[in-house]
């Protein structure tokens, strides 16, 4: 995952592509199917998504990370690509994932230095189209789970544009914006008292609960503590039970 | 796509049982690692439910019960658990709680029984039988030094050379120079006997004939039966060789017979044993007894705790290092009761010093009180003779205390008037202890049960000793009595990061490893020896006589004696680490400064340690027959 500036990171609204909060997933994906012309698009759509009254014990899900090549989806691109599914009860390394892409925006400088993927690495990496198949087949049917929704949503559906004309759309569990929701926000007085905002950051939000501390900037990693992150906030804020709808976006 | 579990394998390689598998090993567990997390209070493991995984700890903690709710042992980062059901039946056999906020990591069974079966270092520290684990661990310490595992029998190069009763000692002389050995059995023959049926009578040496025979300027025809030495110290042909390096030192002679079915193989002698110690404890010995004043002996205290670290270096197992360090503090005792002697004169009427506790067990270490008492003639008159027995205990004991043995707390000394009394009165005492049993007088004087003589009249210790066979193992009372002085001390839970985990799941900081290890043991392994009349006086020795007694369920007594041999070589191996830092050797170790190894295995070993105990309780019942 590319880290985002403060700035950024505490105005979420500018990131996000369109209000999603009251889609009714299912139907949604239904009248994708009908409309997604590429195969490997409608099947994932065909697959469909849990409905948003199932319990969270028993929604399949993915875990989802991508290292890029700069923050912006218009121009930046997916360096590399983490999945590690879940359940509510276990994560699963033995189908965890992990691509490395060559981008078609160029990889920038300070991009290297947080990942650690160089041209060299790239120079010899598929297109994401090759890996396409692949990616659509392990999210089918599953809820794709992410530390900071947009950014996976976003550079997904502007790769998915570029390569084949047509972008994607699916739900996603927001760990972040989870986290969000247990740290009240200092209010203005308490600001200016210098009261910093509770940092809902991927290893600030993991210490909280007590999770161990992994090297940033692997997708796959971050994938995995990602994936971590949401059963420990489900253990401490929500029960088994919680529908699916109550989390997710 | 290549998945690079990178956070995980980092994880296993630094935990053990990981740290022994390969890297390409590493990769394929992780592969098909799950991960689950629990908050604090969750349950993990539901007793009875069916169990597919093996459980390791990433992070958090865990508490692992017994069936009946008691605190089996508490777990941390690193830690394992659920093999026991996994190896079994598939059913949850100790329910596990979260202690802390914990992630786990799941391995599959399949995998697990790969890597237990294909990997002896990983089975080894995973083992689910605790004892079996402790008995490599004590085995393979073992293995690792010579002198620990050669039986006497490879020492013995060539067939005795024997001498008939009948002979002289200028045919004794003429044969040794014959044979080129130093030494020769002497035994008596009959007419329809072959030599090699022979019964052995004695031993004659090189050094007899220059000692008994030339310098008292007596005739060649002597016979040899005059020259010898009549009273034998043997060795049996399976003895391991550790064990004739003590009796020599013990009992300072050069060559021991060794007997195998009642018959003489051969002899050893000091030459043959002294390649497998390089630095000995003889060589402690021989400056104690070569030392003219009590400045010069005190200066050896030094040379003792050298000989100390030499043994653990040398990977000695702790009945050789008690041993040595028993005998060199009778050697002590001795040239002091010497000295005495010299300096106040001979004694008015006879007496035997007596070795109390660890010493008359032979599990002396360095950090050691003196415990003596003297038996004197019962001739004695207090009024003509106390005054020279009380400056002869004095002289002593405060010589000890300035060599290193420091005065003894429980004042059970030669100095206490209590403690020097006349053989009758000594009867009496142990009479009274056994026959009218006093719980508080037992609690804190157990160690009277281990006395052994030092110097003097040596068959009187042997007459006490006998008293005690014959009252004590009849006597279910007095048994009773012993066994519940022997629970008062027990051993903790385990370990639990920094701190001692105590059963009842409080934490200390530091452990005694004789009061809650060592000690116990001995209390218990005693009690057992009173009750099968054994005769001896080391918990290992007893512990055998105790076997063969049957006394013990199956397989317990085994697991005693690795219990005693790991917690005993922790704490003297803590000592040596003391000595080498400089800092004053204690009984006491904090659990940082316990390896993995030492950890897993101390636990094992608290745990044969709590159940001996619960079997003794239950053994010895006031009016329960024995």
């Amino acid at each position: 995952m590319f880290y985002l500036p403060r700035s950024q990171l505490q105005n979420e609204s500018s990131l996000s592509v369109e209000d999603l909060s009251a889609v009714d997933w299912p139907a949604r994906f239904h009248e994708l199917a009908a409309s997604a012309r590429h195969p490997a698009l409608k099947q994932y759509y065909q697959a469909g998504v849990p409905d948003a009254a199932t319990a969270i014990a028993d929604v399949p899900m993915v875990a989802m990370d991508f290292e890029t090549t700069g923050l912006d989806p218009q121009q930046g691109g997916i360096v590399s690509i983490g999945l590690v599914p879940l359940t509510l009860a276990r994560i699963s390394c033995a189908s965890a994932a992990h691509w490395i892409v060559r981008p078609r925006a160029r990889l920038s400088h300070e991009s290297i230095v947080v990942h650690g993927i160089t041209h060299s690495d790239i120079a010899s990496a598929p297109d994401l189209s090759k890996v396409l198949d692949e990616l659509l087949a392990q999210l089918s049917g599953c809820v794709v789970v992410a530390h900071h929704r947009s950014i996976e949503r976003r550079f997904l559906n502007n790769a998915l544009l570029t390569r084949l004309g047509e972008g994607i759309e699916f739900p996603v569990i927001d760990t972040m914006a989870l986290e969000s929701r247990f740290r009240r926000q200092p209010g203005f007085l308490q600001r200016l008292r210098g009261h910093k905002p509770a940092s809902v950051r991927l290893a600030e939000s993991r210490k909280r609960y007590h999770l161990p501390f992994y090297r940033p900037h692997h997708a796959q990693t971050d994938a995995l503590a990602c994936a971590e992150l949401l059963q420990a906030q489900i253990a401490h804020h929500f029960s088994p039970q919680t529908p699916l709808g109550e989390l997710w976006s | 796509m290549q998945a690079e579990h990178i956070e995980i394998v980092d994880f296993l390689r630094q935990h053990q049982p990981f740290t022994g598998l390969s890297d390409e090993v590493l990769q394929q567990v992780a592969a098909q690692i799950s991960i689950a997390y629990f908050k604090a209070g969750q349950q993990i493991l539901e007793f009875g439910a069916e169990i597919n995984d093996w459980y390791v700890i990433r992070s958090g903690a865990v508490e692992v019960f017994r069936r009946n709710g008691e605190l089996y042992n508490r777990l941390s980062e690193g830690g394992f658990f659920a093999e026991f059901g996994l190896l079994r039946n598939k059913r949850v056999r100790f329910p596990v709680f979260a202690l802390e906020d914990t992630l786990v990591y799941m391995i599959p069974e399949p995998l697990f029984t790969e890597l237990f079966d294909n990997n002896e270092e990983f089975a080894d520290q995973v083992e689910v039988e605790d004892r079996t684990r402790l008995r490599q661990a004590v085995a393979r310490r073992e293995d690792a030094n010579e002198l620990m595992t050669a039986r006497i029998e490879t020492l013995v190069s060539r067939e005795p050379v024997l001498l008939p009763a009948g002979a002289t000692a200028r045919e004794a002389a003429i044969r040794m120079t014959e044979e080129g050995v130093s030494s020769l059995l002497v035994v008596t023959t009959s007419d329809d006997q072959p030599m090699a049926a022979a019964r052995l009578v004695g031993i004659v040496t090189d050094r007899d004939i220059r000692d008994r025979l030339v310098t008292p300027g007596l005739p060649f025809d002597t016979p040899v039966t005059d020259i010898m030495t009549a009273e034998l110290t043997k060795v049996e042909h399976n003895q391991f060789v550790f064990e004739a390096i003590l009796l020599m030192l013990r009992y300072n002679v050069h060559h021991l017979p060794v007997i195998k079915q009642g018959l003489p193989l051969g002899v050893v002698a000091l030459a043959d044993v002294i390649r497998y110690e390089s630095q000995n404890s003889l060589f402690v010995v021989r400056s104690i007894f070569n030392a003219q004043t009590v400045e010069e002996l005190t200066a050896l205290a030094s040379d003792v705790r050298a000989c100390f670290s030499r043994l653990v270096a040398e990977d000695a197992n702790s009945r050789m290092i008690g041993g040595s360090m028993a005998v060199i503090g009778r050697s002590f005792k001795q040239r002091l009761l010497e000295m005495a002697e010299e300096k106040f004169g001979p004694p008015p009427v006879p007496y035997c010093f007596l070795a109390l506790g660890s010493m008359a067990r032979e599990e002396q270490l360095i950090v050691t009180d003196q415990d003596n008492a003297l038996i004197l003639d019962n001739r004695f008159d207090p009024q003509l003779h106390d005054e020279y027995f009380l400056n002869l205990a004095n002289f002593v004991c405060d010589a000890l205390d300035a060599c290193g043995y420091t005065y003894c707390t429980g004042k059970v000394m030669a100095t206490n008037r209590q403690w020097r009394q006349p053989l009758k009165v000594w009867e009496q005492y142990f009479s009274e202890w056994i026959e009218r049993p006093s719980p508080e007088f037992l609690l804190n004087s157990a160690i009277f049960f281990d006395l052994e003589g030092v110097w003097g009249e040596m068959h009187w210790p042997e007459m006490l000793n006998d008293l005690i066979r014959r009252k004590a193992r009849s006597n279910s009372r007095f048994l009773a009595c012993m066994a519940r002085a022997a629970l008062t001390r027990t051993p903790p839970l385990g370990f639990f990061k920094g701190f001692v985990m105590e059963t009842d799941g409080k934490h200390t900081n530091s452990i005694n490893m004789k009061r809650r290890g060592t000690a116990p043991l001995a209390d218990l392994i005693r009690v057992h020896a009173l009750a099968v009349g054994s005769r001896a006086h080391n918990s290992f020795e007893r512990l055998q006589d105790i076997i063969e007694a049957g006394l013990l369920p199956p397989g317990n007594g085994p697991d005693l004696r690795d219990a005693l041999e790991l917690i005993a070589m922790v704490r003297i191996r803590h000592q040596a680490l003391d000595l080498q830092s400089g800092t004053e050797p204690d009984n006491n170790i904090e659990p940082d400064n316990l390896s993995d190894f030492e950890r897993k295995n101390l636990k094992d070993a608290f745990q044969i340690l709590s159940n001996a105990q619960k079997f003794l309780k239950f053994r010895y019942q006031p009016g329960r027959a024995v």
